[in-house]
């Protein structure tokens, strides 16, 4: 199977200490990698690196097919990510948020504004895309809030629907699960599954083993910058926890 | 229409859309800058008799230090929830977003000229406004937003980006300064125009060189 994110050798120097030493990871349609690790592991940083916001000192990374470290520009169509940070500006409501990163992203994205063209006009499109980002994480009804009004679960939900509003084929996830409640991690993990179901790939950091292994095709541990142990049957959250210990 | 110019109008869009919400950015420019024309026509008041002379240092002055104020603002407002990253994610080369912040600086800017230059004409010499002074403070506004964006893209990711935006902006801006100073000047003392055609001409070379380096340095300074 063709891979959809193939990083090869990643290295990556803060000043002169190794964050990242080596790593390589392929990831096919349909999967979903869950990386995990202690703090320091590197995670984010790896993360970063996927999401062509942070230059590798070494290595290659090709995204659907494009040499990503070549052009990035045109590998980032590709990509939706969620991050630490929500990337949400407060002082926009919810609609106008994703209004605004639709346009970033429709403006070359042609599947965004124009794949119903004959039926819509682009801005007639793209709203109907943010209302249907919006309704995936439940945020309907609150879409002419302003951002900053919204709670810290509400602003992970629309961190999510921004990230998936231009249906990328391959979803970035730091720690996602971080400040959701039980509803809203049960409809992320519902999300995600969708996701790995239409033939998207997914890639997701976390240390929150019991509540995030739902779907996740494939477990590979992060220690020192470097992938030490991989798991691709029978991913519990003992048999991680094992790992991680031996790690 | 350009895909990147559409993701530039995105970005002006947005900023003006938060600007209208907020009210930070250009209430806290035209305050200063208004504040500073009074400072000045009191101070000014006890020692000359005449303000002309005066009038185009000081309209220049109170400018670019209310322009400043912008400068810093609109790169704080991305530093907010990492909101610069996201413009980051999107698929498009990085000099669309300098040109994008650069042009909403722009516009901030001249709308705080748009404010002052009456005021100064008021309080200092009327016959500021008119056509030649107002080709100046376009020009010397669209090459101080250029040379500021890029330089507060570079103090965005220092600690004390307040305190470095002027030190490293102030000096690098001076040529701009003195010729957008001495060419307001030329209109305002009615010279003939190839008397100080070649400051217009210092100020549009700002304006090539500082927006050439932004689109080419900018994927640079913000690169992690």
């Amino acid at each position: 199977m063709t891979a959809l994110l193939s990083a090869a050798n990643i290295g990556k120097l803060y000043g002169l200490r190794p964050v990242l030493r080596g790593v390589s990871l392929d990831v096919a349609r349909g999967e979903f990698v869950a990386i995990l690790g202690a703090n320091g592991a590197g995670k984010t940083t790896l993360l970063r690196i996927l999401a062509t916001l942070t230059r590798p000192n070494g290595g290659t990374l090709t995204i659907g097919g494009v040499d990503a470290l070549a052009h990035p520009d045109r590998a980032r169509a590709f990509i939706g990510l969620v991050s630490h940070q929500s990337l949400i500006y407060p002082d926009l409501t919810a609609r106008e948020n994703l209004e605004f990163y639709g346009r970033m992203y429709g403006a070359v994205n042609r599947r965004l504004e124009m794949r119903d063209s004959s039926a819509q006009s682009p801005i007639s499109n793209l709203s109907s895309r943010v209302e249907e980002a919006l309704r995936r994480v439940n945020l309907w009804q609150r879409r002419d809030d302003l951002a900053r009004t919204f709670s810290r679960g509400m602003i992970q939900r629309l961190t999510i629907a921004r990230a998936i509003l231009h249906d990328p084929p391959l979803l970035l996830l730091d720690e996602p699960f971080t400040g959701l409640d039980q509803a809203s991690a049960a409809n992320l993990s519902a999300l995600l599954r969708e996701t790995v179901l239409r033939e998207r790939a997914v890639v997701m950091t976390t240390h929150e083993l019991s509540r995030s292994l739902d779907g996740v095709t494939r477990a590979l541990i992060l220690k020192d910058g470097q992938i030490t142990h991989e798991l691709q049957h029978d991913i519990t959250a003992e048999a991680l926890n094992a790992l991680m210990r031996e790690a | 229409m350009h895909a990147a110019v559409r993701q530039i109008a995105a970005i002006v869009r947005k900023d003006i859309l938060l600007e209208l919400r907020t009210r930070e950015s250009i209430t806290a420019m035209v305050v200063f800058a208004v504040m500073a024309i009074v400072m000045f026509n009191f101070a000014l008041r006890l020692r000359v008799d005449t303000f002309r002379p005066l009038t185009p240092g000081v309209l220049w002055v109170t400018l670019v230090f209310a322009g400043t104020l912008g400068l810093s603002r609109s790169m704080s407002s991305e530093q907010i929830n990492q909101c610069m990253d996201g413009l980051l994610l999107a698929p498009c080369d990085r000099s669309v977003i300098f040109a994008g912040k650069a042009i909403t600086n722009v516009i901030f800017t001249l709308a705080v000229a748009l404010v002052v230059t009456p005021i100064m004409a008021i309080l200092f010499d009327e016959t500021l406004l008119q056509p030649g002074v107002w080709l100046v403070v376009v020009l010397g506004v669209v090459g101080y937003a250029g040379t500021g964006t890029l330089i507060a893209t570079m103090a965005a990711s220092t600690r004390a980006r307040e305190v470095f935006l002027p030190i490293l902006l102030f000096p690098l801006a001076l040529p701009l300064l003195v010729a957008a100073v001495i060419a307001t000047s030329g209109f305002l003392d009615r010279l003939p125009l190839d008397e100080f055609a070649a400051w217009i001409g210092v100020e549009l070379a700002f304006i090539v060189i500082f927006w050439t380096a932004g689109t080419l340095l900018f994927e640079y300074l913000v690169e992690g």
